[in-house]
This record gives C-alpha cells, structure tokens and sequence, in this order.
C-alpha cells in the first residue's frame, strides 16, 4: 500500500500523533526510570497491569482506556506493594521479588485473557490485541487519551526536571534538601504506570517496558548532558514510534509492539557500535591505536635507554645500534612485538637497521627519531619527578590526565624540575645535538673502541 | 539568616537509632557549640555515619529530639549543608562537575524553579573555592576520587548553610584534596560556620579539628580536642583495637593511610 496515501488518511494521521507522543512520555521518563535503577520496574508494571485490564473488562465489559488506567493502576499498584513487601520482609532479594511477582501476575493475565476469549462476546473483545499491541485497533476515544495523557506526563516531566534529576542522582541529599523524596520516586513510578498502560493497546503488555528503556538507553551513547539526553531520549521514541506504528499500518497481521521495539534496537544497536564516545567500535578502533602507540613509544624508550647505558655508549651505540633481543630484554616484551614495532618505526622514518646482512640485526634512531625519543624519555621522568613530589606542584594545577607535562609547566617550575632530573643522574644523555654528526658519518668515529 | 543569639548549633538529646531491632546509636546526647570544626571519631560500625543521618533526619529515629539553632530540623533545613560519602552516589551520571554544583542551590530554589544565570555564577564561585572552576564542564565519571570529592563539597558550599555535615571527606583522597579541603573547613570556620566531620584517621584528629566527639554507639566523650582527645577516652571507645606506640596512635583493625600523613 502507498505510504503517502496512508498518511492521508485521517485515522492514520491520528494513531500516528498518539503513538508519537507515547513515544515522547515513555523516551524520557524512561532516562529517569533508567538513571534510577528501576528499568525491570517499568516490565514489572506493565506485565502486571494485564490482570487489571482483563478484571476491569470482565467487571465492567467496557473498553474504555480511562477505565483500563484504573485498573491497570490498580494492579501495579499491588504488584509494586508484593514487590517492596516481599523483599523487606524476606530474604529475598529485590531482582528475584520483581522476577516473581512478574511472571506471577502475568501468568494470571494469561489465564483471564483466555477465559475472555472463550466466553460468549469475548472473542469480539480485541483484549488479545494487548499482549503485542495494535496500532490500528486504535479508535478515535483512546488516542485522545493517549494524546492528555502523555502531554500530561511530559508536561509534569518538565516541571518537575531538576527534583527527579535530585531523585535519580542522590535522593539522600535531596531529601536534605527537603524535597519528599519518598514521595518523588512514588510519584515517578505513578507516571511510568501511566506510560505503561497507555502504550497498552499500541505496544502491548509484552514490550511496553521496551519503550521505556531502548530510547533512554540509546540517548545515553550520544551525550553526557542530562537535558540532552531526555530530549534526544524522547526523539528516539517519537521516531520508533512512528517508525513502527507506520510499518504495521501498512502490512496486515503485522503487530505494533514488536515494529516498534524493533525500531527502537535498531537505533540502539547503532548508538551502541558507532557513538563517538562510547561506541563499541570506536572504543576498539581508539584501543588498537592506543595499543600500538604504547608499543612503539616502549619500544623507542627501550631502544633510548639501552643506547644511554654507560657502556653502549661508549662503544658507540648510536652508529651500531642495538639488537632486537636487547630491546625486548628492557622492554619486557616478545621479540616478534619488539620487531613488529621497530618495522612500524622504520616505516614512520624514526628508526633504521644497522648490518642487517650479517644476520644480527641491530637498530638505531635516525635524527628524526632519536628527537622524538629524547622527548618521550624527558617527559617520562619529568612525570616521574612530578609524581615523586607531587605535594610541591600541587599549585600548578598539572592536569595529570594530559600526555604531556613539560608544555604544563611554566619556565621556572620546569627549569628547577630538570635539576632534580640532573640531581637523580636521570638527564636523558643522548641528545639530538651532540651526536647526530657521528650518527650522520658514522665512519667519522673510527671503528670501535671497546 | 545568621542567628544573632549565642545558642548551641546543634543539641541532640537522647537520640536512639536502631535498624531492625537493634539499636545502633542509643542516648545519645551532645550540645554542640557554634563556630567550631568538630570531628566524629570511633571504631568502624559505631555509628558515626548514621548519627549525622540520623541528625538530619534521613534515616528514621527511635527516639530523641534534635535541634537545630533551638528550633527543630524541619524548621532549619535551610542552615544544614551535608556532603554524603562520594560512594553513595552512581558517578557515570550524565551531569557535569557545575551541574552536581548546581544541586547545592536547589533546596533555595524551591518546587519546579530553574537555577538560572545567578546560580551557576554562584556554583562556579563554589568550584573555585575549591580549586575546580578549571573542570567546571568536565564529565563527573571522568574526575579522580578526590576531585569529585570536592565537586561535594562545593555543592555543599552552594546550599549556603550555617551547620554543615560531612562524611568521611578525607576518606580516599589525594594530598592535594585534602589540603584543599582542610582550607576550606578553616574558611568556614572564620564565617562562624560549624562544621562536623565524620573523620578516620586518628593522627590528624589533633591537628585538624577544635573539638571531638567519640562515639561508639553512645557518646563516650565530647568536648574540646584538647581536654577530650586523650588516651583513656580512646581506649574506652576502641577498646582492645588501639594501641599507643610511641607517642603514635594505631588501630589495628584500620589501616592507618600513612602516605597522608606525611605533611
């Protein structure tokens, strides 16, 4: 069928505002219900709302959604109270209570929702549509619910922002402050039922708690701002819901829930590998590089060190350079990474290999390299010094989470932290001035001198 | 805002605290003077964290009256500043340091308000005063221990209180930090401010704090450090644990964090 026509169509028009705004409530009270710990909550209250839906049609045979959010609310409500009573007064931890009181309220869901469709006008009911939901079942009566109270619920959300922030990051301290915090975080799960038992007929009971925490979970990857999160939050469920309430419109049979829930993983599994900060992938590919970085700085901090030792030195180090074996020997690694290393060195223009025909590879800096060498030991220890004495540059304000320290010093500071470098006889010796005429004609030095 | 008659900042009278049936604090009675930085000091598990919840209310009482400035808690909420252990919170929370600041003015800002321009000036003054306004917007989960730990005590500094409570803010921290937090408590104390610090570490008790309060499920003594903090009233709260070598305290049940210490 044609997407556009659809769109045209008034009643589609109208599902697919409600579904939106249902995704909009759900997305950020969903971050607060997710800040708080309380993600199982929201699949809790959903699933035990399905009693109460089934008991409220049996009682009353209305299918009114106003009528359903009492009982809904009513058996979330219970269920809550099983939960908390029953790991205060046991030994049974919260995620078991929650996991019990779940399946045990769903279970009795299952029972009446079979014992309606089997009895005389109930296969008309439609009751079956709210285990995976459906969008289209929708009239008119219930989107217009759907739409107060979800604009409620956001409009209550923005309100009362900075308290459920307090609520979700130390409730102690709030309620120091003199906030009710008891009465927040009841409040807080009211609203979730809400959201619960609206999303009922679109979502269904089964994947309605998706809604609540697929969107906050995504709007996490992409920020570290709390605001932006509950706004981003609330546009990935606005998106899966439209997203899904579209694609089940447009084929038969298709079910709402699962299109939405689908929807909203999607965007999820896509945060989760390709977000700047958090991603996976971009974790991996900021590992890899920072694995071979380190590798290469040991290697040519080795290679340096090696090259400084009294002896080497003498004998010329610089020209003939030092073996592999050496170098893995003072680095502590395997002579196949202190290889790969060198190559990868080599290829950067930083290192070069002495006598390589006569089997004993032996390697040393060309000018280049042995620069940047003599900056990376230099800063080495001057973090060495500085952590050694570290009250006496507390006032510097050294940010010791920067690679480089020498650029957060000022003059001073640095000047008499090389003299404590020359005090502990830890002056990088080979520097790039002195012997780089002999590295450049190596015959210059006369063979050796052992 | 600042009473202008001398009474005690704080008294507690007969304050019981049990959780389940046991009772974990009992008749505790204390009349704290104003003007002073007072260490909490006693054995892990006496107590000293939930006496200063139970103080501001945060966890029920059995028994007892406190009051604040001669009225009740509820009454002077506003004065009271607290800094809760840097564990009791998740830090991988999306706030930045200004924003956790920021909480600090929320109790003045009352029901549904925003912190506005004034408010983050405010905070960041906070941050500053403890030597942070560089890491203003810097994620939380991405400070040392010891600088969120100062993020604490400048969103205490924003509530502006009169009576401040703090819980092990020297616990964990680095050099740096507890120098910074030492200047701080001294600046409070200037302001006529009370400040009372849950506090571990018996070598800087003398040096750090005006006044003690030795606590080990009941008060064991309280008053001036000089006159209380003595041998006989820290075997009496420690019992078998301490013990006197050289001039030197230890406890043996506590590991004594000496690279703190040598200051």
């Amino acid at each position: 069928m044609n997407l556009w026509l659809a769109l045209q169509d008034p009643n589609t028009q109208w599902v697919l505002a409600g579904c939106i705004l249902l995704g909009i409530s759900s997305g950020v009270l969903g971050c607060f219900a997710f800040l708080r710990g309380r993600s199982l909550m929201g699949d809790a209250l959903a699933h035990a709302a399905l009693p109460g839906v089934c008991l409220v049609y049996l009682l009353t045979g209305s299918k009114s959604i106003g009528l359903f959010l009492i009982g809904a609310g009513a058996a979330g409500l219970l269920a809550t109270y099983c939960i908390t009573s029953i790991s205060r007064h046991s030994r049974i931890k919260e995620d078991t209570a929650l996991a019990l009181t779940l399946s045990v309220f769903f279970g009795i869901g299952i029972v009446l929702l079979t014992y309606i469709q089997h009895s005389a006008s109930g296969n008309q009911s439609g009751l079956d549509k709210f285990l995976f939901g459906q969008a289209a079942s929708l009239v008119s009566s219930d989107v217009t619910t759907m739409m107060i109270v979800s604009g409620a619920l956001i409009l209550l959300t923005i309100l009362l922002f900075k308290e459920f922030t307090l609520l979700s990051f130390d409730a102690g301290f709030g309620r120091g402050l003199g906030f009710p915090m008891g009465f927040l975080d009841a409040l807080l799960m009211l609203m979730l039922l809400m959201t619960v038992v609206i999303g009922l007929q679109a979502v269904g009971v089964v994947l309605v708690a998706a809604m609540l925490i697929a969107p906050a979970v995504t709007a996490r990857y992409w920020t570290d701002k709390l605001s932006v999160m509950a706004v981003l939050s609330g546009l990935f469920g606005a998106f899966s819901g439209a997203l899904g309430t579209l694609l089940s419109t447009q084929l038969e049979n298709l079910p709402t829930g699962p299109t939405i829930v689908l929807a909203a993983t999607c965007f999820f599994v896509i945060s989760l590998l390709v977000s700047p900060r958090r991603g996976v992938l971009v974790r991996l590919i900021r590992f890899l590089r920072l694995r071979s970085k380190v590798l290469h700085e040991d290697v040519m901090q080795a290679l340096y060190e090696r090259m400084e030792e009294p002896h080497h030195l003498q004998a010329g180090s610089l020209t003939f350079g030092i073996e592999e074996h050496e170098l893995a020997e003072k680095s502590g690694k395997s002579t196949a990474a202190v290889r790969k290393a060198l190559r990868g060195l080599r290829r950067q223009g930083y290192v070069r290999a002495v006598d390589e025909a006569s089997g004993h590879r032996r390697w040393t800096f060309t000018p280049e390299g042995l620069k940047k060498a003599h900056g990376l030991v230099l800063n080495q220890r001057l973090w060495d010094v500085y952590h050694m004495n570290e009250d006496r540059y507390a006032s510097q304000h050294i940010d010791v989470n920067r690679e480089e320290l020498a650029s957060q010093l000022s003059d001073e500071t640095l000047a008499q932290m090389l003299e404590q470098l020359h005090a502990y006889n830890l002056t990088p010796k080979l520097n790039q001035h002195v012997p780089a005429a002999s590295q450049l004609h190596p015959t210059n030095r006369g063979g050796l001198s052992v | 805002m600042a009473p202008t008659i001398t009474t005690a900042s704080l008294t507690v009278r007969d304050l019981t605290v049990a959780y389940q049936k046991k009772p974990v604090l009992r008749n505790v009675s204390v009349e704290v003077p104003e003007g002073k930085l007072i260490g909490i000091i006693g054995p892990n598990g006496a107590g000293k964290s939930t006496f200063i919840k139970a103080v501001q209310g945060l966890v029920p009482i059995a028994s007892g009256q406190v009051e604040i400035y001669g009225k009740t808690y509820k009454q002077q909420r506003k004065l009271v500043g607290y800094v809760p252990q840097r564990e009791s919170v998740d830090w991988d929370f999306p706030a930045d340091a200004l924003d956790v600041v920021l909480m600090g003015r929320y109790g003045r800002l009352g029901w549904f308000r925003r912190p506005g321009r004034e408010d983050r000036a405010f905070a960041l003054e906070c941050l500053r005063k403890v030597g942070m306004a560089d890491y203003a917007s810097r994620q939380i989960s991405q400070l040392s221990g010891g600088q969120q730990q100062r993020v604490f005590l400048a969103r205490a500094l924003a509530q502006e209180a009169q009576l401040y409570f703090m819980d092990e803010p020297f616990a964990g921290v680095d050099a740096a930090t507890e120098k910074a937090i030492i200047h701080l408590l001294n600046e409070l104390k200037q302001q006529k401010k009370t400040v009372l610090v849950v506090h571990h570490d018996l070598q800087t008790v003398e040096e750090y704090f005006d006044w003690v309060i030795l606590l080990n499920r009941r008060v064991i003594a309280a008053g001036p450090t000089a006159e209380t903090f003595t041998a006989e009233n820290l075997q009496k709260t420690y019992g078998g644990r301490l013990h006197v070598l050289g001039g030197q305290l230890l406890v043996s049940s506590q590991s004594v964090n000496d690279e703190e210490d040598e200051r």
